[in-house]
């Protein structure tokens, strides 16, 4: 098959499916009123599996964009403010999107609990302004009767689109277009940002990346298909019924997107026509027919307990598992023969290689000092504890700065107040000059400051390459951009950076391969690979020798020496004979002072500095800290 | 502008429904807060109160009793869902805790819809409930000014026992930090057990008292679930105090706003947890960087 129609063969299977159901599905119980009617829950539910299965929001509050695209919808039509039935249809859709970004901007504040309460709430809030203050347009609990049907063309050649099979065309059509532009958001820079946001939120803000921004977009994404699902629903039913604002609603569109598959898209068709062809057909059956809801609501509890990933989502898995059990039997076996071995890398960094940093963030007009970045008296005070207190120190542009001092000397705070993860009680940062204090992580990572982390931080479920390609889009596309509809890999100069970056980091034959796979060295050398793709101007390595063996230790010094080439690096780590090695100046803190701070010779023989280390005197603490070099 | 004795009566309106709240959140907040679990299926174990009620008031004809079964009732429903299900989901993600127990709660209502039909039922107010209270300038039911004594009564009680016991104050470290109980050594699978079996109590004698006021469906628990979730909300994530100080705050809105316009009683609510969102986003008594 050619790639080009492999790509898209879930489309065309899709085509090709919705094309034969309403000739094939009626006899097994499934009229085209009730596949019309999974189509428009599936439609709904499209939206969900974009936040729920791609971003990782669970909402219970869709009912809301869901009533509103519905209400506004058939308000304007029935009072005849509008003529067009599709002119209604977009002016409901766009009211849900509007409301979506109101509802959201307040929700995506909170996460996973707060998330679904919140979303719950506001849901509820529709329902009750639905039901009261707006009863007079919406009809209250009674609906809105005598929606107009969709016309297509104008006057006597007008076709009426009718009840059936004309219903069922337009609804499947609406689907597909859904489908297709969902693949192409989640295939997307967007979609790959939302996946690695599932994966760790606080990873992609420190790459540079607005999260919430994106979230929002999510959420809105959401509230669209919802609203366009919703504003179908009286042309469709020729009524507008109240309960699409119900809580009941949002509860059923969470149940059938979950099992019929979050994340795939497909999910939320198969689960709404099983469930509604469930719920049609059991309370059919003799002495069951009043309980078929307590039957399902088993088989949920059953599903969430050993199938989770829903219908299509353990279809799909155990296809994928029987397709590629070789391939990741081989990749376990090398993570395996990586660690036994000692886990050095199988080359030497190939000196060939130009680091890839296409475009530094600060241009050369704001960079021309010699002072790359700059504490001046950083504090942080946690109650009475002063983790850091006063700390100033300068480091030069383009050279490897070490930090380093005994446990709790304050280093890992001190790093994580120059990358503004943690804001200082008192003092402030200076890249190149400017105040980075005070904007944010993200927004620090955007103006050229990257750090690698003690614990590695990775997107475990993503694959070598898109970890890196994360960071990259974050330099790439800067802190928010809504390129919905562009391939996440459509940029040649930044796939070829990445490329260089899996081969300088000696991971190109993992590229395809999920981070939770990687030995320990390789996800340490992907940790600051990933700091190293958002091209920094500074890159902060928190340990970046934390639990390496000998060998690793040596390639990681190399890797950083090569680094450093291309921007400043600042380092805190505890293996001091690596740093006298490879700094050239070293900032020593201790119980959060600075103790000493100057080049690697006059730190190494400072008296004070090795009576922090080794409370012994200086002539024989000298001896063991030189033999260190 | 409604008259004084509207307001009044409004007021204790709000106080009772308020109270009510702070019950039902204090419940689903020490669950939350412990276990960290969000319970979904809470405004379902609020309608099994209610029944058990139901069916002990019918069997015993004293309300006193049909509270003391209704507990030892709740109780087991309690630890029976922590041991059969809740237990196994500790480990797994937040969002698959929320659904499992939005599970439970369909089959909750739904086996009680099953068993007693999902026409209403009527519980008696108790012989000493009976009647209106005079209170210089307002007449009120006297079994709600009961209410208000005796769910302030039970509050007191889960006030002790969370701030006066050893129990108490392994519930308390729980919400802190759930690892290091863990770490010293305390069987935090037992006090997880009991964690869960009390909040499901304090839910369930929630209904129980509701009872009489209301009528009895399988559906009673849903508005109370969504306002106790806005109410955890306005007093914070596993926040006792937040719990009943937010329980009252919610009560009140709803009850004083309806007394000018019933239509937006509801609303105000929502609208109050909005600004809360804006403002103070941790709640009023929650602490910042929890969740």
């Amino acid at each position: 098959m050619p790639p080009a129609l492999r790509r898209i063969l879930p489309e065309l299977a899709l085509a090709a499916f919705l094309l034969v159901a309403p000739l094939l599905l009626p006899p097994l119980g499934f009229s085209h009123d009730l596949l019309s009617r999974a189509l428009n829950w599936a439609l709904f539910g499209l939206g969900l599996d974009i936040l729920f299965g791609l971003t990782g929001l669970l909402s219970f509050g869709q009912a809301a964009f869901y009533g509103t695209g519905g209400f506004v919808t058939a308000t304007l039509l029935v009072s005849g403010t509008v003529g067009s039935v599709w002119l209604a249809l977009l002016a409901g859709t766009l009211a849900a999107g509007l409301f979506g970004l109101l509802v959201g901007w307040l929700a995506v504040r909170r996460i996973g609990i707060y998330f679904a309460m919140i979303t719950l709430a506001f849901g509820q809030m529709a329902y009750f302004i639905e039901n009261s203050p707006l009863s007079g347009w919406t009809g209250g609990e009674n609906g809105i009767a005598g929606v107009p049907l969709p016309t297509i063309g104008f006057g006597a050649d007008a076709v009426r689109i009718t009840a059936g099979l004309p219903m069922y065309t337009l609804l499947a059509a609406t689907f597909l277009v859904g489908f297709v532009l969902a693949r192409r958001i989640a295939k997307s820079p967007v979609g790959l940002i939302l996946r690695a946001v599932k994966e760790n939120t606080a990873r992609v803000a420190m790459l540079g990346h607005d999260v919430p921004a994106y979230k929002l977009a999510a959420f809105t994404i959401a509230a669209l298909y919802a609203g366009l699902a919703g504003a179908m629903l009286g042309p469709f039913q020729s009524y507008m019924p109240p309960d699409a604002f119900a809580l009941e609603t949002s509860g059923q569109l969470v149940v059938q997107t979950i099992v019929g598959g979050v994340g795939t898209l497909v999910g939320p068709l198969v689960g709404a026509a099983l469930w509604l062809w469930l719920r049609d057909n059991l309370q059919l059956i003799p002495g069951l027919g009043p309980l078929w809801k307590l039957v399902l609501g088993l088989a949920f509890i059953g599903l969430v307990i050993g199938l989770r990933r829903g219908i299509c989502g353990e279809i799909l898995h155990l296809w994928n598992r029987r397709r590629e059990a070789h391939r990741l039997r081989a990749e376990l076996a090398r993570t395996e023969a990586i660690e036994v071995s000692g886990g050095a890398p199988a080359r030497a960094i190939p000196a060939e290689i130009a680091l890839p940093m296409p475009r530094p963030a600060v241009d050369g007009r704001s960079a021309r000092g010699e002072i790359a970045l700059e504490a001046r008296g950083l504090a942080r005070h946690y109650g009475g504890l002063k983790a850091v207190d006063g700390v100033s120190f300068t480091v030069r542009r383009g050279s490897i700065h070490a930090v380093i001092g005994p446990n709790g000397a304050g280093k890992s705070t001190l790093f994580k107040m120059l990358s503004d993860e943690v804001s200082p009680s008192a003092g402030e940062v200076l890249l190149f000059g400017e105040r980075l204090t005070g904007g944010g992580v993200s927004r620090a990572a955007q103006r050229g400051i990257a750090k690698s982390n003690q614990l590695n931080q990775l997107f475990l479920n993503l694959t070598v390459q898109d970890n890196l390609r994360v960071a990259a889009l974050a330099r790439a596309r800067g802190g928010f951009r809504l390129d919905l509809l562009a391939p996440a890999d459509g940029r040649p100069e930044m796939e070829a950076q990445v490329a260089t970056l899996m081969d300088l980091l000696d991971l190109s034959e993992r590229a395809g391969t999920p981070a939770s796979v990687l030995a320990y060295g390789e996800k340490r050398r992907l940790e600051i690979g990933m700091a190293l793709a958002t091209s920094p101007n500074v890159l902060l390595l928190d340990e970046p020798l934390a639990g390496m063996s000998l060998s690793e230790r040596a390639a990681t010094c190399a890797l950083i020496r090569r680094i450093a080439k291309a921007c400043t690096v600042v380092v805190v780590e505890h293996d001091l004979d690596a740093i006298f090695d490879l700094a050239e100046r070293i900032t020593v803190l201790c119980e959060g002072r600075l103790l000493a701070d100057g080049p690697t010779d006059s730190v190494r023989r400072d008296a004070a500095v090795q009576r922090a280390y080794l409370g012994a005197g200086p002539a024989e603490a000298g001896a063991t800290l030189g033999s260190a070099a | 502008m409604p008259s004084t004795a509207v307001l009044l009566s409004q007021a204790f309106n709000g106080l009772a429904l308020g109270s009510l709240l702070a019950l039902v959140s204090s419940g689903l907040t020490i669950i939350l807060g412990t276990l960290g679990v969000l319970n979904f299926a809470h405004g379902a174990l609020f309608a099994v109160g209610a029944y058990t009620a139901f069916v002990m008031m019918s069997a015993t004809h004293s309300f006193l009793l049909a509270l003391l079964g209704g507990c030892a009732i709740m109780l087991v429903v309690g630890f029976a869902m922590e041991r059969l299900v809740i237990r196994h989901f500790y480990a797994r993600p937040d969002e698959d805790q929320i659904l499992v127990t939005y599970g439970i709660g369909i089959v909750l209502v739904e086996a009680l819809r099953a068993w007693f039909g999902g026409n209403s039922q009527r519980v008696p107010v108790p012989s000493w409930g009976v009647g209106a209270t005079k209170l210089g300038f307002l007449v009120y039911p006297t079994y709600r000014l009961q209410l208000i004594g005796i769910v302030a009564a039970l509050l007191l009680g889960l006030y002790l026992v969370l701030y006066r016991t050893a129990i108490g104050l392994v519930v308390r470290a729980g919400i802190e930090n759930a690892g290091m109980v863990g770490i010293l050594g305390i069987d935090v699978r037992r006090t997880f057990l009991l964690v869960f079996g009390i909040g499901v109590v304090a839910v369930g004698l929630a209904g129980m008292l509701y009872a009489p006021v209301v009528s009895v469906t399988p559906d009673m628990g849903a508005s109370f679930m969504v306002q106790s979730f806005v109410v955890i909300v306005l007093g914070g994530l596993g926040s006792f105090p937040g719990a009943v100080v937010g329980g009252l705050i919610a009560g009140e809105v709803i009850s004083l706003t309806s007394a000018f316009s019933s239509a937006y009683s509801e609303v105000m609510l929502y609208g109050l947890m909005a600004l809360v969102l804006v403002a103070r986003p941790q709640g009023l008594f929650g602490t910042e960087g929890r969740v």
